[in-house]
């Protein structure tokens, strides 16, 4: 079914930038917090206000331009965009129309052929809204009686990312935004929280038959909060306009809107005819020209991206590229990674299975990220480390993971407090097997006449001697030594 | 272009300005007088003239990210028509289709 269809799809990428103050004053950026408590007369839209730009925010949006491999404007604008909705006091939000600081990027992320280049149409700069609260009715807009507003989140800076049409299904317009999320995330621009809608994303998607020149009827999918539902809504996207070519039911431009409980797209009516924003030059704002040099020196400061340091983890550590997918996935599992593996001597292929196997189930249940974790990265090399010599079992060392996890105290402590050091001591263990030969010489003959049967017997008595502290290993060694040689 | 006292009365309205008797004949001539001056302007030819969007020759001027005070709530409040829940309480947005 697939094969006779083609689908495409262009994301648009709002994301807060992580500023101290707004974008145009210098009311504090902040999540949640008393209504309107943080506005003054520049972003409640007084006359007579003068907004100055956010030098922080212009080079939060150069570092995005310059790690998509956008080229930078020497001279651009901020544009008025003007539109009737009360969530912007001003009545128009400021913006970037036909000159935007960033132009004609990419972002390459992982696919099935290696790796997939998506295009970068621009990064431009503008603010974001207040909130609106819809009262009576349904709660939705189009059947409220009246709204309120609360303006603090309006004025934060904003970047605004548009892909080119380049993405092929929903699974990839995924892809694309967790790799771009984690790139966010190593330049220190954003904390990317989908669920705080720092990070939101819009999707245009398309279905032609394959083989036709002309894309499909676009349409605009919104209110996608977290990474699942791209995916989700693209998905029942793609299938509702597959299904609508197929019957040969008309397909109209429309805006919908995602429900995540349904996982189904609805029309959203309300927004159908297009705008005109009457867009003109903010002749309150001068151009912005960023110099060579300041271009220059932020270049300088990129950190390594997710993208090179996929690499690198192939390379350096073996990684097979699934578990290096799983560990990129966000730079501060990735930092995680590398500061546990730097503190342990053995195959850095035994830490990551200890992160994805093990510590990866607590955080999901305690609902933590790793950042978070009160695992310092060296102790998880101690605790393998621990297992490599012997010391513990690997069972064991599970049970003390998950103490480390609760309480924060480092394996050794917890090992010792539990008594669980494994005793490794040929003397030690030499003389608990001599005993339990003494007091079972029958089980002992046996084995002795070749039948190593009982042999599990005779462990167990050592075992139970050394309340279950004793290497198992040595502990067959040896009886192999004195009752089989 | 002379504008009309009905026009200076909704324009008064849609940005929520009282103005007196007296402001609003003065207004009246001063917006005619602005609307004449952008008819001279509409009027010459402009073609190959680069739009100028800004008078002054001046780019850059951006501010450190510092925090400033903001207004106290009631302040951020006081102008407001209708107050509810700490919010700026306005009409229905979208009428009925």
């Amino acid at each position: 079914m697939s094969g006779r269809y083609e689908t495409t799809v262009g994301l648009e990428i709002h994301v807060e930038l992580a500023t101290r103050s707004k974008m145009f004053c210098g009311c504090r950026v902040a999540f949640a917090g008393a209504p309107n408590s943080r506005v003054c007369p520049v972003c409640l839209g007084f006359p007579g206000t003068l907004p100055v730009a956010n030098e922080k925010a212009v080079e939060h949006t150069l570092r995005i331009g310059l790690a998509l491999g956008c080229d930078i404007a020497e001279h651009c604008l901020f544009h008025r965009k003007n539109y009737f909705y009360p969530d912007m006091p001003k009545n128009y939000q400021i913006s970037q129309y036909d000159s935007p600081l960033c132009l004609r990027g990419h972002l390459d992320i992982p696919s099935k052929t290696g790796s997939k280049s998506i295009g970068i149409t621009r990064v431009h700069i503008e603010e974001d809204t207040g909130k609106s609260q819809h009262v009576g009715g349904d709660g939705r807009i189009a059947s409220s009686e009246y709204s309120l507003e609360d303006f603090n989140r309006a004025g934060t800076p904003l970047v605004e990312i548009v892909t080119e049409p380049d993405i092929e299904s929903g699974e990839e317009a995924t892809t694309f935004v967790t790799e771009l999320r984690a790139l966010l995330e190593a330049l220190g621009v954003s904390d990317v929280r989908m669920d705080e809608g720092s990070l939101r994303v819009d999707a245009n998607i398309s279905v032609r038959r394959a083989g036709e020149i002309e894309h499909g009827t676009k349409v605009e999918v919104k209110n996608m909060n977290s990474i699942r539902s791209v995916g989700r809504a693209l998905a029942f996207e793609e299938e509702r306009q597959r299904r609508a070519l197929d019957e040969g039911s008309p397909l109209v431009q429309e805006t919908r809107h995602f429900d995540e409980k349904s996982g189904a797209t609805s029309s959203m009516r309300s927004k159908e005819h297009a705008f005109d924003y009457r867009y003109f030059p903010e002749p309150d704002l001068v151009p912005l020209e960023p110099s060579a040099h300041w271009v220059a020196d932020i270049q300088k400061t990129l950190p390594e991206l997710p993208p090179e340091r996929r690499q690198r983890f192939v390379s350096e550590y073996g990684l097979t590229p699934i578990d290096v997918g799983v560990l990129t996935a966000s730079s501060s599992t990735a930092a995680w990674f590398e500061d546990a593996a730097r503190a342990y001597a053995g195959d850095p292929k035994k830490i990551v299975n200890w992160i994805i196997a093990d510590l990866f189930g607590l955080l999901n249940v305690a609902g933590i990220e790793l950042s978070a974790c009160r695992i310092a990265p060296p102790q998880l090399a101690a605790l393998v480390t621990m297992v490599d010599a012997g010391t513990i079992s690997g069972t064991q060392a599970k049970v003390v993971l998950a103490e480390m996890f609760r309480s924060g105290s480092p394996p050794r402590e917890i090992v010792r407090a539990k008594g669980m050091e494994q005793v490794s001591d040929k003397g030690a263990i030499e003389a608990f097997i001599d005993e339990a030969i003494a007091e079972n010489p029958d089980v002992a003959d046996k084995v002795r006449g070749g039948n190593p049967g009982p042999l599990g017997f005779l462990v167990g008595q050592v075992m139970r001697k050394m309340n279950g502290q004793a290497n198992p290993k040595v502990v067959n060694e040896i009886l192999h030594a004195k009752l089989l040689s | 272009m002379v504008i009309e006292r009905s026009v200076v009365d909704h324009v008064a309205r849609l940005a929520r300005l009282d103005l007196s008797e007296e402001e609003r004949a003065r207004m009246g001539a001063e917006l005619s007088q602005i609307l004449a001056h952008a008819d001279r302007i509409q009027a010459l030819d402009l073609d190959g003239v680069e739009p100028t969007s800004h008078a002054v020759p001046v780019v850059n001027a951006l501010r450190q990210d510092e925090v400033k005070p903001s207004l106290e709530q009631e302040e951020s409040l006081a102008g407001a028509p209708a107050v509810e829940a700490e919010r700026f309480r306005v009409p229905r947005i979208i009428e009925e289709p």
